[in-house]
């Protein structure tokens, strides 16, 4: 079990956390998406709040206690949201958190590489954080972005159809402070065929009428 | 000529999802342009009967893996209120390996699914929806959110919504990695702010759900392709694909074809066909195929002999012993260590099982070490059947499906690749006598 899903020691916690006026806002209009009396609700979106907030990107325990008051509920029962699901980290992780898929469906297309590649150019094993606190990689489960495989998670962002070059291009313009292209390495938009879409062509701003690419179609 | 299981390829005029590949704007005049919200009230106007109606003729089946009739499931609803409110809660937890369709909606042609919401929801007599995304997919979040505040901003959701005089909120809800909320009642739990763990049923959420309160939870894909149904009919719907399968489908073939992609194609297109119009053939050629997982990780994987000729369909593919599941078609080559391909999925099982019944959190753990051993043949032959053991120990012995689908990979692996594992078995034993 990865260590960010344990609370990270005691000399690493701080003593209070609170809201940013401006946060303090969005919590409530978060808070009053759910029906009244079910406050509840809003803990899982607080908690990512929280962990925006937060130096390192993670959730410290007493802001678990700040929004068990806020909403209301019992302080485990935070615990237990912010323990159960993987998104939450509670421990500090790299300025660039990068999460690798290792699925099958990466695997089968060389997900090995890309966390290879993750190794050797940051020099860190998964899990680690580089020295800087720079970067932080761990391995992942899929991400739902399969006909782009492999793929991986920085941050906020999807880079997929990696190769072990274009993992390491992106590598070295995050070294560089640099924000790298996101989505697709290879050249294509989305989730059509590398070579352009076979089918809505005339949607994807290929020109040709539904019909004749239809037309075109040979029997498989 | 569809009945016989061999469909012309699906016209463009005939694809719900006709942004799918964003090359067009997401927002709600791209919507607008490619036929969204066109005459929404009018649709509400015609009653929640008829659209209930429609949606059983056109015969959908829920597009999230398990298949079930969607305008059946809507039926469950109760048509008064006894006081308490009732919800439409999407499922938008996409995270079946394999499985990439919902994400293209969401953020390609995120009216679709607003405009489905407020169908649906009327047609459910439910005055709310919440949409349940996953936390990872925050760039897919953020256009369905500024989908969202154009709908508002326009009247088509919102007080009188489309000026139907129905008032609709829809609103949503980003979890935060965690596989079993997928399954509808941990997905309820989950939008509760609790554990993503799911209940015991009955009471089924049509009954009590989120809040207690009557609840359908359905997929964005069936959700989505509602309000195209409902304009153009069941019957148009359910021209597509065999009896008892019917519309069109999004597939997302992924892993060794030349060309992995995400298309909509009817339902009951063969395997083979699907890969070589649309992939450009499994790397290699045909005969270079080993196995596909046809439905996402969780259903069994077919041999290349079953996949000559089989039809992607739920009954096609429930025959010769898998499923149609979310319809993601995980593709491997004779080069694939096939032993691993599947111990990594026991991998996966054991690291989403939410460890409320003892047989998937004891079961997933152990399956995920004998198939580790497995990979380096490190075991007896007799452990062959052991395994099987276990798979069925936990197989239908847990409150949901996760231990279902942990169990069925490797019985998979067992049924089909059992000589390659022998022999690694005997190879391995074989070098250590040595």
């Amino acid at each position: 079990m990865s260590h960010l899903r344990r609370p990270a020691p005691k000399e690493l916690q701080p003593v209070s956390f609170a809201f940013t006026p401006e946060n303090l806002e969005k919590a409530k209009k978060i808070i009053a998406k759910y029906p009244e009396g079910r406050q509840q609700s809003a803990v899982m979106p607080l908690l990512d709040l929280a962990q925006r907030q937060t130096e390192g990107n993670w959730v410290p325990t007493v802001a678990m206690d700040y929004l068990a008051d806020m909403l209301d509920m019992p302080a485990i029962r935070v615990y237990e949201v912010a323990t159960f699901y993987t998104m939450y980290n509670l421990a500090p992780v790299g300025k660039n958190f990068i999460q690798v898929c290792t699925t099958t469906p990466c695997w089968l297309r060389g997900s090995a590489d890309v966390v290879e590649t993750c190794k050797k150019e940051l020099g860190i094993g998964v899990g680690e954080t580089t020295e800087d606190g720079q970067f932080t990689m761990i391995e992942v489960e899929c991400l739902g972005a399969c006909v782009n495989a492999p793929m991986m998670q920085i941050n906020d962002d999807y880079y997929e159809d990696l190769t072990a070059d274009t993992t390491k291009a992106i590598l070295d313009a995050l070294k560089k402070g640099e924000k790298p292209k996101t989505g697709p390495q290879s050249g294509r938009k989305g989730c059509e065929p590398i070579d352009g879409p076979k089918v809505l062509k005339a949607f994807c701003g290929c020109g040709a009428a539904p019909q004749d690419a239809d037309a075109s179609e040979g029997d498989a | 000529m569809q009945a016989k299981g061999t469909p012309d390829m699906l016209q463009d005029k005939d694809r719900i999802f006709t942004n799918l590949y964003g090359f067009q704007d997401f927002g709600l005049k791209g919507a607008q342009s490619r036929g969204n919200w066109d005459g929404t009230k009018g649709l509400i106007e015609k009653g929640r009967d008829w659209i209930i109606d429609e949606m059983k003729s056109s015969g959908m089946r829920g597009r999230g893996g398990a298949g079930f009739p969607t305008g059946l499931k809507w039926s469950f609803m109760p048509k008064e209120s006894d006081g308490r409110p009732s919800y439409l809660v999407v499922n938008a937890d996409e995270g079946e390996p394999g499985t990439c369709k919902d994400r293209e909606i969401m953020r390609n042609d995120p009216h679709t699914l607003i405009e489905g919401c407020l169908l649906a929801s009327f047609a459910m007599n439910a005055h709310a929806a919440y949409i349940y995304i996953r936390g990872e997919f925050y760039h897919e979040a953020s256009n369905l959110q500024i989908a969202i505040d154009q709908a508002y901003e326009a009247g088509l959701v919102g007080k009188n919504a489309c000026g139907s005089g129905w008032d609709f909120d829809i609103y949503l809800h980003l979890g935060a990695g965690a596989y079993i909320c997928g399954e509808e009642t941990a997905l309820i739990e989950s939008l509760e702010g609790k554990k993503g763990q799911p209940r015991l049923k009955p009471p089924f959420p049509a009954n009590a759900g989120l809040y207690g309160c009557p609840t359908t939870v359905n997929n964005v894909e069936s959700i989505a392709a509602v309000p195209t149904i409902l304009r153009r009919g069941g019957s148009w719907f359910s021209s597509f694909g065999r009896e008892n399968n019917h519309g069109t489908k999004l597939f997302a073939i992924s892993g060794h074809v030349e060309k992995p992609c995400t298309v909509e194609e009817a339902m009951s297109i063969p395997l083979r066909e699907l890969i070589e119009k649309h992939c450009g053939g499994v790397r290699g050629g045909w005969d270079n195929l080993l196995a596909v997982i046809p439905g996402g990780s969780s259903v069994p994987l077919m041999p290349k002999d079953v996949c000559d000729d089989v039809l992607m369909d739920f009954d096609g593919l429930r025959e010769v012993g898998s499923g149609l599941g979310t319809a993601a078609v995980i593709v491997m080559d004779k080069s694939t260590d096939i032993v691993y391909a599947i111990a990594r999925l026991s991998e996966f099982y054991k690291h989403e099982s939410c460890g409320q019944c003892t047989p998937c959190r004891e079961g997933t753990g152990w399956m995920m070490r004998m198939m580790t051993r497995m990979v380096r043949g490190e075991a007896t032959l007799d452990e062959i059947d052991l395994l099987w053991d276990v798979t069925k120990q936990v197989e239908g012995h847990t409150i949901c499906a996760l231990g279902d689908a942990a169990a069925w990979p490797i019985q998979g692996l067992i049924r089909h690749f059992r000589p390659e594992m022998e022999r690694r078995i005997k190879e391995y034993r074989a070098r250590i006598a040595a």
